[in-house]
């Protein structure tokens, strides 16, 4: 079956060559569809290797791509069980969103570009996960960055929209610096990028003396890799990006903004548990600026009205738990919310598309209300997804988040704290969101006939909301009586760093005890934005009237794209204009020229020796030949 | 022999050119580049994976002197010439009818191709230097005759510039000269007397080449012709400049002074690099905020090729290799950003950045073919940009890890020049100027297509290409102390 592997990515590739060479020519209908049949055969031959792969690690070699000495860098793909996961992720989730698009985008005059787009986005994201080296993850990495800005600035009319594509590539390349960077030192050190060989490698140099506190080697690359994560998955401090990036539709926020693109910086440390596990000091940094985010990013999402931004910076903060996860050791703790994340932020957000579908355009909450009646289907779907994010027991994000809470007590009690006020947060921000969209009295334009969506995009929100409600099954913990499938299943690709890793997080007794306190937290949060937003119907306050200092600056952000206006941007405009204007116009060439007209002056000056008088030639030609027997005298 | 035909089928065109109808001027000479390039690409699949020189003629030219007629080619000059072969047709076909092209112009554009690859067929320092002169000539009447404003000064001071730079290398080339033994030009006799030398004189005579070579790429500080000379040429000029010319400079640095003075490159090698990175760096950051289409291309050129040159002083395989198929892959890249500069301008009549906008609406076909080639140009993984910056910077990093994250910035600051542009030129809504825009016509199609197809299939393979280099690099590498 592994042979098959090559069709996984190819699949998308090919739609996307079909769709972008031949996009007139192909009906619209069509072209939905044919992107949607892509993918759904990459997904039934991920299914398949998803479940024969059972803890096997293969690579399946493709083609030899460049090679300088001893670099050399083929195109080949790795096939385990961490792999093989997030194909399941990418091209399940994926689907249902092409699905979900053939509805969204039926009234688009450019919709076969978008799904050529889509599919192109696929295959890079494919590329990522299954690449067998950095080389071939960075060309994942780099093409959906392509593609999210292509995506982000799919109405390229409007030139907000297209800042914000352009804010998100850059940013994201700052990032990828580090990661190519990163990558290089993983050349010169290894001798090569292939995962086999530069992790068989690290391994062997380990020593428990050199691990406590790393090998600075291993510490450098790990956090130039770091960096790269950062980027792509928006954490302090190159995260302003994704919220502007939901200037893209909302099916394209759904897929490359929350459920799968941002998630490639957890793949990429997870895949890289071996060399974090060696350098603990990464590890730390990880999980704080993880952390950090987690509550930075919650806080923001409290004070927002527009429905999109709310998720976004939701997605950061969940982003941030992740990242928490792997930086204090549980590898597979992370993934596993990668997946419950995949399934209930895609569902959030196709569910705020079905609203913004449904109003006509409309994403500020202060003018939606009272939807559950007319939306019904969405309104217990977008419900169920609260749930899921909000951590209530049973519905899936209890079980990872609560993994990742665990594993954070054992290794830092502030770092749990600190989980746990941002949990709260999660809570208040999602059924806040919740209560003003779906209930009380409807707020808007009252010529907006609010209506549910086509069953195109409601099948996808409820298979999501199956996946969302059931999904954490496959995790249920030891300490519930469950059997931690996905650890379990993933075991063989962390064995080797777990074994590193000094302390190991582990299930203590305290592991009830913890998730007590985080449902009672969170029920209590949820409880409060019910008797504020429902019975109090305390509404947020509407545009350009004063709000007190504290909730304006969270309002507004922090200002933190202001401050990176006036101290990246608007300098580097400057430093541009006056380096062309006074160093390059004025200093250099203004060098060059001097030097010319200095050579015509004293050309100028010599001229005036030929003065035509014969007596002055002869003269200077006696000191002349005076000056030669000089000199030949010597 | 195979060399010396590539050599007389553009000079001969030259020649047969002028007797030629001026209707028929264009397709006369785009048929003869076209046969030109068709030799190269043959002799290229068919080229041997060696260290040594392939189809040498050795023909003794001026005999008291020590001067011959000697052409070959090893893995890097072959490249070279299929470059220019590759760029010329497309060139030529880039031209417009209508805009007082006689024969001339299209004479002088087949003498400059010959003269481009004598300069990378040469096996005799003399022959060296005579073409690498020769290929001054035209360019300098095709700015004088068909360039635009202020086109006189600008052109005096970039021959100038130029030709004073060439002289320094002339009398390196001379002293080096009465040092062989034998007193002959030969390329091997030069690499013999230059390696006997002391390390001061290998230095001093360093510079005299570097002198030459970085004004031609050009390195920073000697960059301040290159802005002004792209911008007032014609497009052709400027795109035989960027796309050839420059490469001249670094075929130079690698065929004759990296082999012929090692000790002069050990000494200087490492500030020679600071200067390219700082060029990198600064030429990136200038070009951020230029209104003019072509004056940031310009200065974006600057950028790419001082990463090359940090690449090859870097003086490893990774540097080198990376350097050579950037070479290439610049020269397409450049060209096709160029080619879109005059586009807009023709149908604009403008470069100016801010009056355009919103052309993706009315050109899409041109909007994807630029953005393919800007996604060369900001090095994406898969088209061709990519490789050669990967390993030029895995190249520098060996040499120095504070230069290799300096000039990584390119990464950063390339797509911020390269987008900005794009966004105000190609997206958002149409202005009064773009209104009408209309897209490609076939002949301006005929120019894309290659080039597009060719950012990808370098991306894709450029193992092609990498492969046939690599045993020259290894020969030049081995001869070091």
């Amino acid at each position: 079956m592994l042979q098959f592997a090559l069709f996984i990515p190819f699949c998308p590739l090919i739609g996307f060559l079909i769709l972008g060479l031949f996009n007139k020519k192909i009906p619209k209908k069509a072209a939905g569809v044919l992107a949607s049949v892509a993918v759904l055969i990459s997904f039934i031959f991920s299914l398949n290797i998803f479940l024969n792969i059972s803890g096997k690690s293969t690579v399946v070699p493709i083609f030899d791509w460049f090679s300088a000495g001893n670099l050399s860098v083929s195109f080949s793909f790795l096939l385990d069980p961490l792999s093989s996961l997030f194909l399941m992720i990418i091209t399940g989730v994926g689907l249902l969103i092409h699905i979900y698009s053939i509805g969204y985008m039926h009234d688009d005059e450019n919709s076969n570009i978008f799904f050529a787009y889509l599919n192109l986005f696929v295959f890079f994201m494919l590329l990522l996960v299954m690449g067998s080296s950095y080389i071939l993850m960075f060309v994942g990495w780099e093409g959906v960055g392509l593609c999210s800005y292509l995506l982000i600035g799919f109405w390229f009319k409007n030139n907000a929209f297209n800042n914000a594509a352009k804010k998100a590539f850059i940013m994201n390349r700052i990032g990828d610096l580090g990661f190519l960077l990163g990558m290089i030192l993983i050349f010169v050190t290894f001798g090569s990028t292939n995962y086999t060989t530069v992790f068989g490698q690290a391994q062997q140099g380990y020593s428990p003396e050199t691990s406590l506190s790393g090998n600075s080697t291993f510490t450098i690359i790990t956090l130039l890799l770091f960096v790269g994560a950062m980027g792509k998955s928006a954490q302090i401090p190159l995260y302003t990006w994704l919220p502007d990036a939901m200037a893209g539709p909302t099916p394209v926020s759904a897929l490359i903004h929350a459920a799968t693109m941002v998630t490639a910086g957890i793949y990429m440390i997870a895949r890289s548990s071996i060399l974090y596990s060696l350098a603990p000091i990464s590890m730390f940094v990880v999980a704080f600026v993880g952390v950090i985010t987690a509550i930075f990013a919650a806080t923001i999402a409290l004070a927002q009205n527009d429905i999109k931004k709310v998720l976004a910076y939701s997605t950061v903060s969940q982003l941030g738990y992740m990242f928490l996860g792997l930086g204090v050791g549980a590898f597979s703790s992370s993934v596993f919310h990668v997946l419950t994340h995949a399934f209930f932020k895609a569902l959030l957000f196709l569910g705020a598309g079905s609203v913004i579908h449904g109003l006509s355009g409309e994403q500020d909450i202060r003018n939606m209300g009272g939807l559950r009646k007319k939306m019904p289907v969405t309104a217990i779907t977008f419900l169920l997804a609260s749930l899921a994010i909000s951590g209530i027991p049973p519905f899936s994000g209890f079980f990872s988040k609560d993994e990742i809470l665990a594993a954070a007590y054992s290794y830092n009690k502030f770092f749990w704290l600190l989980g746990l006020i941002g949990s709260s947060m999660t809570a208040f921000y999602m059924f806040r969101l919740y209560f003003l969209v779906f209930h009380g009295e409807y707020r808007g334009k009252p010529d907006i006939h609010a209506h549910e969506s086509p069953k195109v995009m409601t099948i996808p929100l409820i298979i999501l909301a199956i996946l969302s409600s059931f999904g954490g099954f496959l995790g249920i913990p030891e300490s519930l009586g469950g059997k931690s499938l996905i650890a379990s299943f993933l075991q063989p690709v962390f064995a080797v760093a777990h074994s590193n890793l000094l302390e190991l997080p582990s299930g203590s007794v305290s592991d009830i005890m913890l998730m007590g306190i985080t449902v009672a937290v969170v029920i209590a949060s949820i409880v409060y934005a019910r008797n504020k937003y429902v019975v109090h119907k305390d509404l947020p306050i509407a545009e350009g009237q004063k709000m007190a200092r504290i909730p304006s600056i969270i309002y507004h952000k922090y200002y933190i794209d202001e401050i990176y206006a006036a101290v990246v941007t608007r300098p580097l405009d400057r430093a541009s204009e006056f380096l062309e204007r006074v160093f390059d116009l004025k200093i250099i060439d203004g060098i060059v020229n001097v030097i010319g007209k200095l050579i015509q002056w004293i050309s100028g000056k010599l001229r005036l020796l030929q003065t035509g008088n014969v007596d002055f030639y002869l003269f200077a030609m006696v000191i002349g030949i005076v000056l030669i027997i000089f000199f030949q005298m010597r | 022999m195979l060399t010396s035909i590539l050599i007389l089928i553009p000079f001969i065109a030259s020649l047969i050119i002028l007797s030629v109808p001026a209707r028929a001027a264009k397709a006369f000479a785009f048929g003869a580049s076209l046969i030109a390039f068709v030799v190269a690409l043959v002799i290229f699949i068919g080229f041997p994976i060696s260290a040594d020189y392939q189809y040498v003629l050795d023909y003794s030219w001026i005999p008291s002197l020590g001067i011959h007629f000697k052409v070959g080619m090893d893995g890097i000059s072959i490249l070279m010439v299929l470059l220019t072969t590759f760029l010329s047709p497309l060139i030529i076909l880039s031209a417009r009818n209508g805009e007082n092209h006689t024969p001339v112009f299209y004479s002088l554009l087949l003498f400059m191709e010959m003269a481009l690859i004598g300069v990378f067929v040469s096996l005799d320092g003399f022959l060296f230097y005579i073409f690498w002169e020769l290929a001054l000539i035209p360019i300098y009447f095709i700015c004088l005759l068909w360039g635009g404003v202020n086109r006189v000064n600008i052109t005096i001071k970039f021959f100038i510039y130029t030709l004073t730079g060439s002289l320094f290398m002339l009398v390196a080339l001379i002293i080096l000269y009465l040092h062989t033994p034998n007193h002959s030009f030969d390329i091997n006799y030069l690499y013999q007397a230059g390696k006997s030398l002391d390390t001061r004189m290998q230095g001093f005579l360093f510079l005299f080449f570097f002198l030459a070579f970085g004004i031609k790429m050009p390195v920073f500080p000697l960059h301040t012709w290159q802005p002004d000379t792209y911008t007032v040429a014609p497009p052709q000029g400027t795109m035989m400049l960027s796309g050839i010319m420059l490469k001249m400079g670094i075929y130079g640095v690698i065929r004759w002074l990296l082999p012929m003075l090692p000790d002069g490159v050990h000494e200087y090698s490492a500030y020679v690099m600071w200067l390219a990175i700082i060029g990198v760096v600064y030429a990136s950051v200038i070009a951020i905020t230029r209104s003019d289409l072509k004056r940031l291309i310009a200065y974006s050129s600057i950028a790419h090729v001082g990463l090359i040159a940090a690449g090859i002083f870097a003086f490893n395989l990774q540097g080198l290799q990376g350097g050579i198929i950037q070479m290439l892959s610049h020269g397409i890249n450049v060209c096709g950003l160029f080619f879109a500069a005059d586009i807009i301008q023709n149908r604009t009549k403008t470069r100016e950045i801010p009056q355009l906008g919103g052309i993706r609406t009315k050109a899409p076909f041109f909007a994807t073919a630029l953005m393919i080639i800007m996604l060369g140009a900001v090095a994406l993984p898969l088209t061709n940009g990519f490789v050669g910056e990967f390993l030029l910077i895995n190249g520098v990093f060996q040499f120095s890890p504070y230069m290799a994250a300096l000039g990584g910035l390119t990464i950063i600051l390339g797509a911020v020049y390269m987008f900005r542009a794009y966004q105000r030129t190609m997206l958002g809504e149409t202005s009064a100027l773009t209104e009408h825009f209309t897209d490609l016509t076939l002949s301006e199609k005929a120019v894309f297509i290659p080039l597009v197809l060719m950012v990808i299939f370098i991306g894709i393979f450029p193992q092609v290409f990498l492969r046939v280099s690599e045993p020259a690099v290894m020969k030049i590498l081995s001869g070091m102390p």
